[in-house]
């Protein structure tokens, strides 16, 4: 165990930690957008900075990425790290000014839309977290998307924007975006998403479309359960 | 060498070459470009394929370089340096030279092919400025003559 001193409390925690586990686990909150707990951290929307101190040094880090060490002395809301944290809401609000997800987090941290920081038309809720494309990497296995270009262009999607056929529709991307990007469009016996269309699968017993046939199929070649055992909705099972 | 099959066959002819080493897919699709003067789709498809990386992650690391190029290019790259240094030596008006006499703009290719523009942030030759590197060669103090003479004798030769 690794002991450190956040807020003014004692707090430990194990060893190979990061600090926002170590700061979570004490009960304070820290607002995040990228630190999905499906995916690895990618440290890409800049939230969870807090301020540490070593000896009489302090400096901003970001706390999904710094791994707890032992006598760390942390600050999670003071005013250098509030006014980091608004800093980063301006520039997210401005990339994104139409996502209410982050309306309402810069309402709760008194950030506003900045003149300076001209807003974004062009970019629609997506703050380039790589959540979407860690998920579809890391837990379903398949890299259907990822973020293309650099710097302004920046962009998420299947890769030449056109229709990925690795992809098997499963929605787990839709699931882990923070801002709610992603379009899924169900019309029950189809879905659409990235630009392609799914065919859905009935469940033999209830007859409700439940999951995509590709997403089924897909499955069963991985576990190797046949694919009739596999078309029984969750519910009948 | 522009048919599908021959793009699929040099392709894996390359990633052969690197012994299908994962950390190389920089490597290999520099190789590419050097066959083909751009990245062609069916090269990074097929790139994936033999290499065993998902085409989005090839994707990702083709659209991220600039040394890089997913629309073919003309048998000449222009690049004009528009680095500070080149730049207080009057890169603009030499940039602005070159898109008239080739009527194209940065980012593009004419229509013969022949030539494609491409802007730099300083090539490390700063006092030479302003620079401008056409295929590998530097030209230093450039000039409004200079770039008339250059295209020149580059039509010439091309034909
Ligand atoms: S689409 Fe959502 S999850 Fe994917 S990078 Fe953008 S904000 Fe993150
Ligand atoms: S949660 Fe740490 S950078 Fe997003
Ligand atoms: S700025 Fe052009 S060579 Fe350095």
């Amino acid at each position: 165990m690794v002991n450190m001193i956040i807020d003014g409390k004692n707090i430990s925690a194990p060893k190979d930690t990061m600090l926002l586990a170590a700061i979570r686990g004490a009960g304070i909150s820290v607002p995040t957008l990228c630190a999905h707990e499906a995916v690895s951290r990618s440290g890409s929307c800049r939230l969870c900075v807090v301020e540490i101190k070593k000896g009489n040094r302090s400096r901003i880090v970001t706390s999904c990425l710094y791994g707890v060490e032992e006598g760390l002395v942390v600050d999670t809301k003071s005013d250098r790290v509030l006014n980091v944290r608004r800093l980063v809401m301006e520039l997210l609000l401005a990339r994104c000014p139409e996502s209410d997800v982050l309306q309402k987090m810069a309402l709760e941290m008194g950030a506003e839309p900045q003149p300076r920081f001209v807003a974004d038309t062009d970019k629609g809720k997506c703050i380039l977290c790589r959540s979407c494309v860690r998920v579809c990497e890391e837990v379903v296995g398949v890299s259907a998307i990822g973020l293309f270009a650099r710097g302004s262009q920046k962009t998420v999607g299947p890769p030449f924007h056109e229709q990925s056929d690795v992809c098997i529709g499963c929605g787990a991307c839709v699931y882990v975006c923070p801002t709610g990007h992603i379009e899924m469009i169900s019309t029950g016996e189809k879905r659409k998403i990235w630009g392609r269309r799914f065919k859905m699968q009935p469940c033999d017993k209830c007859g409700k479309f439940f999951a995509p046939v590709d997403q089924l199929k897909y499955i069963s070649k991985k576990t190797g359960v046949p694919f009739e055992e596999l078309s029984v909705c969750t519910d009948c099972r | 060498m522009s048919k599908v099959s021959d793009i699929k066959l040099k392709t894996k002819q390359i990633v052969k070459k690197h012994k299908g080493d994962k950390s190389a897919l920089i490597a290999v699709l520099q190789d590419i470009q050097e066959a083909f003067n751009y990245l062609p789709k069916e090269a990074l498809i097929t790139v994936g394929d033999a290499m065993g990386i998902p085409t989005s992650r090839v994707y990702e690391v083709a659209t991220f370089y600039n040394a890089f190029s997913l629309n073919p290019r003309g048998e000449h790259i222009v690049k004009i340096c528009v680095g500070t240094a080149c730049h207080v030596r009057g890169a603009s008006a030499i940039l602005d030279k070159f898109e008239r006499t080739l009527f194209i703009k940065p980012g593009e290719t004419n229509q013969d092919q022949k030539f494609s523009l491409e802007l730099v942030n300083c090539v490390g030759a700063c006092a030479l400025g302003p620079v401008v590197v056409i295929d590998t060669e530097y030209h230093g103090q450039m000039t409004m003559a200079k770039v008339d003479k250059i295209i020149g004798k580059l039509k010439e030769g091309a034909q």
